[in-house]
């Protein structure tokens, strides 16, 4: 713990990171009592239709009179529930398989990470296509589908880490007490593999909410909610980019890149805390 | 009956060696049928020099390593072929104190959870006063100090404290000693040894005691096997070995002890790699006494004196046949 909050008190990507999500979260938190108008309320009078920013609609307006300030802040929530629950699900199924086929080594470890290799050699935006579409496109589906196509990089870290933790004397230790392999794995082998964990779910919440926003755009959304890959998908739908409705897509784009942009760099930053060969003053060799 | 009797107990590793380890597997044999037996109440002191296969032998005592061949009876019963719930009774009645407590102690686990974690493996109800007795037992009191501490807030015999008060919670009777003292500094080393002896007498513990200090096994043990690249070389009563050795190494190894007061005897070279151990006599390269008969043939065990073997020609016929 130490380690980490010295890497994010000398690294000022590490700050911006944590300003940037942390005001993300806030927004997402808030966003419903702060928006300015109802993301659905359409236009009373024609000159609100695709109409561009002004004082009454500070990002402008959409096809039907929306405003679009309302839409990207109600959809910092839907974006930012979508990219922590996937990576949440991608973390969770990727540490059970990590830690089990690195503890229990052998058959299980080949079995495990064959599956897992099948899975890194598909285009994961393939499969994550074909599962929202054989599922439907529904908030859990979209996240239950991103979840399952990102889970592999957890599980190649953790197994690797615990390939290095059972070596430990306090494993052989727990043996010699008579500990099963399940025991061990929980109470030994976890706690030592989360500050990674950790460290690479900031990372596939920035993949997810890439994801999401992509298959948004592919027309996979879920098409009841307002998430930043669906404002922009309505956005190409209307032909926005062709009309220079400028004010229809940049907003959205804009908070895609910086969400995906303060996840990584904490991510980064966790990351050099945590891995000792990037540790800062240390010779890598 | 010996509380554990050991029967030519072999252990080897199995070595990956470039494109070969894909053809065959070969074996590293690190003990060589080592037998030894350890009565109740007493010490068995392992004695070596690193990669002699004393800390394999410890392991495999316990039930801990694959590829481990001959016999290993704890009160009768063969430690290797035990399964299920005579493995577990068998768990709780032996325990181990490692080498290194930096090492052997979860850093993410307070004092509370790693002393109480036997009795938490074992199912058996977490008592609070059954904790405060093994940290006093011990000698990290108050308990209450400690309880709630991670390893990396104590200091290092007070680390190798904790791994003994875990060791002693669910009261075993024998105690795998894998060189408890070797990490400590010598002030500290002194207290640890006094304790572990005390906690014999008071607890009736059997103790196999792993180390390469012969000083130390002289402290603590009533019997002493040295070992040499897996073989034991010379056994017997802990003052019948160190006053009157026999075997040549076990004098070298005397010679270097400090204040011993004998003539040292610096042996040439390193021990051999085990995956291909010299022919006859496994200590002949090193011998100072080596003859042409040392390489012929491994040397059989030659019981001098009741309980005193050794492992060498000369005890056989002091000279070599013309």
């Amino acid at each position: 713990m130490a380690e980490i909050r010295e890497a994010f008190r000398t690294s000022p990507f590490g700050k911006a990171g944590l300003v940037i999500v942390g005001i993300f979260a806030v927004l997402a938190i808030i966003g419903p009592y702060i928006a300015p108008y109802d993301p659905w309320k359409t236009a009373d009078q024609l000159e609100d239709i695709l109409a561009p920013p002004s004082w009454r609609h500070p990002l402008g307006t959409d096809e039907l009179g929306r405003d679009i300030l309302s839409q990207v802040i109600y959809g910092t929530r839907i974006t930012l529930i979508i990219g922590l629950s996937a990576a949440a699900i991608a973390v969770v199924v990727g540490t059970v398989v990590g830690v089990t086929a690195g503890y229990l080594g052998g058959p299980v470890d080949a079995v495990l990470m064959r599956f897992t290799d099948s899975f890194l050699s598909m285009p994961f935006i393939v499969l994550a296509i074909v599962i929202v579409s054989l599922m439907g496109r529904s908030l859990g589906n979209i996240i239950l589908a991103i979840g399952l196509v990102q889970w592999t990089q957890a599980a190649r870290i953790t197994r690797s880490q615990t390939l290095s933790i059972k070596e430990r004397v306090f494993v052989l230790r727990a043996r010699a007490l008579g500990a099963g392999p399940l025991y061990i794995m929980r109470r030994h082998i976890l706690p030592n593999v989360l500050p990674l964990v950790f460290a690479n779910m900031t990372l596939v919440t920035s993949l997810a909410i890439l994801s999401e926003a992509f298959l948004s755009f592919l027309g996979l959304g879920d098409p009841t909610k307002f998430s930043w890959g669906i404002i922009i998908r309505y956005a190409f739908e209307t032909g926005a980019v062709s009309i220079g409705a400028w004010w229809y897509f940049l907003p959205a784009g804009i908070c895609i890149m910086l969400v995906v942009l303060g996840f990584s760099f904490i991510s980064n930053t966790l990351d050099e805390a945590l891995n000792p060969k990037l540790r800062r003053g240390q010779v890598v060799i | 009956m010996a509380l554990l009797e050991v029967k030519g107990l072999t252990v080897s590793y199995p070595v990956a060696v470039g494109l070969s380890a894909f053809i065959s597997r070969r074996f590293l044999v690190a003990v060589d049928r080592v037998s030894f037996s350890l009565p109740e109440g007493r010490t068995l002191a392992l004695v070596g020099e690193s990669g002699c296969g004393k800390s394999s032998t410890g392991l495999a005592v316990l039930g801990l390593l694959e590829h481990v061949g001959g016999e290993v009876l704890f009160r009768g019963k063969d430690v290797l072929r035990l399964r299920g719930k005579a493995l577990k009774e068998f768990r709780r009645r032996a325990q181990i104190v490692f080498q290194d407590p930096y090492e052997s102690l979860n850093p993410k686990m307070k004092v509370r959870a790693i002393v109480g974690e036997p009795l938490r493996i074992h199912g058996i109800r977490g008592d609070e006063g059954r904790l405060r007795r093994a940290l006093d037992l011990a000698g990290l009191s108050p308990p209450d100090y400690f309880l709630e501490k991670y390893p990396h807030e104590l200091s290092g015999g007070e680390r190798q404290r904790v791994a003994i008060a875990a060791a002693l919670i669910l009261d075993p009777e024998l105690l795998v000693l894998d060189e408890p003292v070797s990490n400590l500094d010598v002030s500290i080393k002194a207290g640890i040894m006094n304790l572990l002896r005390d906690l014999q007498e008071e607890l009736k513990l059997s103790y196999l005691f792993i180390t390469h200090d012969l000083a130390d096994s002289f402290f603590l043990s009533h019997e002493v096997a040295v070992m040499y690249l897996g073989v034991t070389v010379e056994q017997g009563e802990t003052e019948e070995v160190l006053l009157h050795p026999v075997h040549p190494y076990t004098k070298a190894l005397l010679s270097v002890a400090p204040g011993s007061g004998r003539e040292k005897v610096i042996l040439s070279g390193d021990v051999p790699d085990p995956l291909h151990p010299p022919p006859g006599c496994r200590f002949h390269p090193r011998c100072p006494a080596a003859e042409k008969r040392c390489v012929e043939a491994p040397p059989g065990e030659v019981e001098l004196s009741p309980g005193h073997s050794v492992r060498c020609v000369k005890a056989e016929s002091p000279r070599e046949e013309p």
